[in-house]
């Protein structure tokens, strides 16, 4: 079942980067960080979004964070190993707010293993979560301070999308065969 | 991404998608030594025991640094004052760390075959970090992580090791990864120092430094282990320096980008000159790094794997 076509998808990241906007009035302090693999991508859009609106001529300091070693589930991984990716945070942490990006947010468990990570660059002034999806059915106390669409469910839901906008991208749940 | 081995005993029973996946694992870890905490939680509550039997300052340390910056509990056992010196046998003092619940037992030794022999007794993961003149696979992984992430690739490069290959069992584990990877290794030392078979394993052999290093891209310098001069396999150090020590001379014969490497610790003035070590094509230092970041990965992929009980256990 499709929740989004890639009109609604950039709509909805036009409106997650108006209201971060809203709460971060110091731009010079803010940074994006997406969280590997889809989350990077709705941070690298958003993070276009929000120098388009405000017309910055400088990049927003961006990163990307793999959570594979933070894991609480690494012990029950079995023969299939959990391939670690880059994690690739080049600014200093210190003092800056941080909006964290994930594309889906579910159990919350990612996020709490995102913030370890984080922990371990050094102390952001703030972290703020932004995504583009709430699924619901969380494990965590974690919730987002910006939410795209909220659409709870217990099947996987998928985002398909790059770095630049095409006319192909969308958001879907997988029904349980795994098709549209 | 899938490693099911339980240990890690060598690199010639490794197939090269496995060497493959090691490497690639190793490279995230290197980028996290440049973080302010440099220190991941993957491996929590595993305890990791370095079981030595032979003098060891940076393999056991990498181990150690390696294990710690996966939040494993370490425990070093030197042998010199341990039960070993009561006469209590091998596997009885492996048996004895598996008792005290640990997970992946890191251990070196003078017999080669000794980490197979505890693999097969154990249900630890076991990881041989040097056993007699066999292999040390985590050294030989590490070469080819710095030849790899210096010269970005494998296929076709030309390696050559100097020096006695018949004790070294880092040049074993580099010949058996490096000709996996279609690299065409050289060797190159005294007659006495070469095993006559070594050409089976697909490796050319040079009696002639001079020669020997002409267009080679990489030079992987050996240790000259003085402990076994009193066999008298070659006649003197001062005719080895004459004929096969790496000086500024004959590096001139080398292509300018060629890389020099070496296993530690070195013989300053005996296999390498200070000058040569101190230059700016070698990255020994470098290898020491890319030791611990490899030594992650092997640790990393052998906890996961033990999760699923399902792994392959050594023939």
């Amino acid at each position: 079942m499709e929740l989004l076509n890639y009109k609604q998808i950039d709509n909805e990241i036009e409106k997650l980067a108006n209201e971060i906007l809203k709460r971060n009035s110091d731009i010079e302090s803010l940074a994006i960080v997406g969280i590997q693999t889809k989350g990077v991508n709705v941070a690298k859009r958003l993070s276009e979004k929000i120098k388009k609106i405000k017309d910055l001529s400088k990049e927003i300091p961006f990163g990307i964070l793999d959570i594979t070693l933070y894991r609480d589930d690494l012990h029950e991984a079995g023969a299939d190993i959990p391939t670690i990716k880059d994690t690739d945070i080049p600014f200093d942490v210190n003092n800056k707010n941080i909006i964290l990006v994930d594309d889906v947010l579910y159990t919350g468990r990612t996020i709490r293993s995102a913030l370890d990570v984080l922990k371990d660059f050094g102390r952001p002034k703030s972290i703020q979560l932004a995504v583009l999806v709430d699924r619901g059915y969380r494990e965590l106390p974690i919730q987002p301070d910006y939410v795209g669409l909220v659409h709870h469910t217990k099947n996987r839901i998928c985002v398909n999308m790059g770095n630049e906008i095409s006319d192909s991208d969308k958001v879907y749940v997988e029904n349980e065969n795994g098709s549209l | 991404m899938s490693f099911n081995r339980k240990d890690l005993l060598g690199l010639e029973h490794l197939d090269k998608t496995e060497i493959q996946t090691i490497i690639d694992s190793a490279r995230p870890f290197k980028n996290m030594f440049t973080r302010s905490i440099k220190k991941a939680p993957a491996l929590v509550g595993k305890t990791v025991v370095n079981l030595f039997y032979e003098p060891s300052t940076r393999t056991r340390t990498s181990f150690e640094v390696a294990s710690k910056r996966l939040s494993a509990d370490v425990v070093n056992i030197a042998t010199a004052t341990s039960s070993v010196v009561k006469g209590e046998s091998l596997v009885d003092t492996a048996k004895t760390l598996e008792a005290m619940k640990a997970d992946i037992i890191i251990i070196r030794h003078t017999l080669a075959g000794t980490p197979e022999l505890l693999a097969k007794n154990l249900n630890a993961s076991i990881i041989n970090a040097g056993d007699g003149f066999h292999e040390h696979p985590t050294q030989g992984l590490l070469d080819l992580y710095t030849m790899y992430e210096k010269k970005k690739k494998i296929e076709g490069l030309k390696v050559l090791l100097v020096g006695d290959i018949l004790h070294s069992r880092v040049a074993k584990s580099n010949i058996w990864a490096l000709t996996k990877f279609g690299a065409k290794v050289r060797v190159a030392g005294p007659p006495t120092l070469i095993p006559g078979k070594i050409s089976e394993l697909g490796v050319e052999v040079f009696y002639n430094l001079d020669e020997a290093i002409k267009d080679v891209d990489v030079i992987n310098i050996l240790r000259i282990q003085m402990e076994r001069q009193q066999e008298n396999l070659f006649p003197s150090i001062h005719e080895y320096v004459e004929l096969y020590q790496l000086t500024k001379e004959r590096l001139a014969k080398a292509k300018p980008d060629v890389l020099i490497m070496h296993p530690g610790p070195m013989n300053r003035g005996i296999e390498i000159t200070s000058e040569v070590a101190d230059c700016s094509s070698a990255v020994i230092n470098e290898q020491v790094t890319n030791g611990i970041a490899v030594r992650m990965a092997v640790l990393y992929l052998l906890a996961a794997a033990r999760k699923g009980e399902n792994y392959v256990h050594s023939n």
